[in-house]
């Protein structure tokens, strides 16, 4: 019950904080989407961070980690710790420049421009929300598999069904709420702040939690004692192709819709490089207690009993494991910790959602000057909730591995990656050829995730290689093809973004 | 300089491929696996990387030429 109560706690200083950031607002439509532009380098910093950390660095890295051993660690924080920076470095912050040089706040908007076609941003536009909705999907499965971990045993007369724990329904639809409060209250200021909140909050009780358990278990060498030596190593558990192939799942931030709008958030591109830096480090800070307390589930005992269940599903072990070991009122700090981080990408989705919908088609076919700024905010709230509602449809049918749903889901981004880097640096680059970077990504990803059972193996290859691999392979083959066998882009687009060569192609 | 930032990336890139831990089941100070260690310190080695791309590669010239245009856009509004 005390972990009940500071869980609730702290859902009410989020909405607090919500409140507080509304007083803020200016109430324009610029402000609610894009904080007037406002946000310095601390607090994009711990935006940033708190949005790719989501539910699949903690509740899934853990299950990961207790299903195949280390080898999560290398597979993706590593490889992120290089990539993701790298990509701000040479895609952020031309972004942020085309943002402010020409106002784009989208995605569409930009690409719409750079290939001279209002159609393309409707072909995009539904596959970024096709597959932000999985990036939701393991945020809410993540957010309900823990408390339904943490809290077993706390309500038996209310929730018979699930042992007294909150079911994953209920959790999912208290946390959707929350963060849609907080949001419509204060739009992406109110996003920021609580971003940086709830980093702050992950990032402290991610170290509590690591700390407690080990002490719980006899230290940290008794821990690693009792994990099974299989999952110390990565040996057969992760093929070596396998391995390398995953450096092209990070390449998604690239096209990450709601990075993209954290990118035009920032004061100047000088605040980009405290993230630039401070990634790497605060991804091993997440990453290496979650790894550590998943290996240690594996043979995890105490006084003679499991913690762990035969059987349990990867999803649920961060959960058990906090639960059992971390004891009351730490359970519930940590609980608070783990649904910060998931919240913490939940809004700056729900956000990037409302503006992609305003902007890229209702603005874009109607025209801006038809809406007031209150009906613009309006439009933008009735689209969050729509897919929102969506979304938690899905959390109702059987759930999917948060590590693989994750994967799949940045897999699809990353199969984008040649579209958002050829714009940048290729001049050649035609409209025919990044539709049909668009249209092989989203024809490949499908068949393959389809062919998985919709993401139901988890450990499904193509070719002995990560599926994005082939995916990745096809779209940089279609946009190069196509360019090249199309007709060039017009002089002025040429001109336009690339200003210091501006000679014909 | 940044020839030498992009080399490194690249290097650091060709390195991630730790197969000479990849069965190793060492224990650094008794509890962390050697093959987590190394990508432990990996990520320390990118973060140092990218600390000095910041500082010795940073494309100033994007910021440079878009705070340009603004002023010019905001002169033009002005006439």
């Amino acid at each position: 019950m005390t972990t009940l109560i500071i869980i609730v706690i702290y859902l009410g200083l989020l909405l607090g904080l919500g409140i507080f950031s509304a007083r803020f607002s200016r109430g324009t439509s610029e402000d609610f989407f894009v904080a007037s532009h406002s946000i310095g380098p601390v607090l994009l910093l711990m935006s940033v961070f708190g949005t790719t950390m989501t539910a699949f660095a903690l509740v899934g890295s853990t299950g990961e980690a207790y299903a195949n051993g280390i080898g999560v660690y290398g597979k993706m924080a590593s490889w992120s710790g290089l990539i993701h920076s790298a990509v701000f470095f040479i895609i952020g912050i031309k972004m942020w420049s085309y943002g402010r040089k020409y106002g784009f706040v989208t995605q569409c908007q930009y690409f719409r421009d750079r290939f001279e076609s209002n159609a393309i941003g409707y072909v995009l536009f539904p596959i970024l929300i096709a597959l932000v909705i999985p990036y939701l999907l393991i945020g809410i499965l993540g957010a309900g598999s823990v408390l339904l971990g943490v809290t077993k045993g706390a309500l038996p007369a209310v929730f018979p069904a699930t042992g007294g724990a909150i079911p994953p329904w209920l959790t999912g639809l208290v946390i959707c709420s929350v963060v849609l409060t907080y949001v419509f209250l204060g739009g992406m200021r109110a996003a920021a702040w609580a971003n940086t909140f709830q980093t702050i909050v992950f990032m402290i009780m991610g170290c509590l939690a690591f700390y407690i358990i080990s002490t719980k278990l006899g230290g940290l060498e008794a821990a690693t004692q009792m994990a099974k030596p299989e999952r110390l190593i990565r040996g057969d558990h992760v093929p070596q192709l396998q391995f390398l192939t995953y450096c092209f799942v990070p390449l998604s931030v690239g096209m990450f819709p709601h990075l993209f709008q954290h990118w035009l958030t920032a004061k100047s591109a000088k605040t980009f490089r405290l993230t630039v830096i401070a990634h790497p480090i605060f991804i091993l800070i997440v990453w290496v207690p979650c790894i550590l307390i998943g290996v240690w589930a594996t043979g995890a005992v105490i006084d003679g009993v499991r913690i762990i269940p035969e059987g349990a599903r990867a999803n649920a072990v961060l959960g058990i494991m906090v639960g059992k070991l971390a004891g009351s009122p730490y359970s519930g700090l940590v609980t608070a910790g783990i649904l910060a981080a998931i919240m913490s990408s939940l809004d700056s989705q729900f956000m990037c959602l409302g503006t992609m919908f305003t902007n890229d088609i209702v603005f874009h076919h109607f025209g801006k000057d038809r809406f007031s700024e209150k009906q613009q905010i309006l439009l933008a709230r009735i689209f969050i909730v729509f897919i929102v509602l969506l979304t938690y449809a899905f959390t109702l049918f059987e759930p999917r591995r948060v590590f693989t749903l994750g994967v799949w889901c940045f897999s699809g981004f990353s199969a984008l990656f040649p579209l958002v880097f050829a714009s940048v640096y290729w001049k050649r680059v035609t409209k025919p050829g990044a539709y049909a970077c668009i249209v092989t990504a989203a024809a490949v990803w499908f068949y393959f995730f389809r062919d998985s059972n919709y993401g139901k193996v988890p450990d499904y290859l193509v070719l002995g290689m990560m599926p994005v691999a082939v995916i990745f392979l096809c779209s940089t083959i279609a946009i190069v093809v196509v360019s090249l066998l199309t007709k060039v882009p017009s002089q002025k687009t040429i001109t336009k973004y690339f200003p210091s060569s501006a000679q014909e192609v | 300089m940044k020839k030498i930032i992009y080399g490194a990336a690249i290097v650091l890139a060709i390195l991630h491929q730790d197969f000479w831990y990849w069965d190793d089941a060492t224990l650094i100070y008794g509890f962390l696996p050697v093959g987590l260690v190394y990508h432990m310190v990996y990520s320390l080695l990118a973060g140092l990387l990218w600390a000095m791309a910041v500082f010795f590669a940073w494309p100033s010239h994007i910021e440079e030429e878009a705070e340009q245009s603004i002023q010019e856009m905001e002169k033009n509004t002005a006439l």
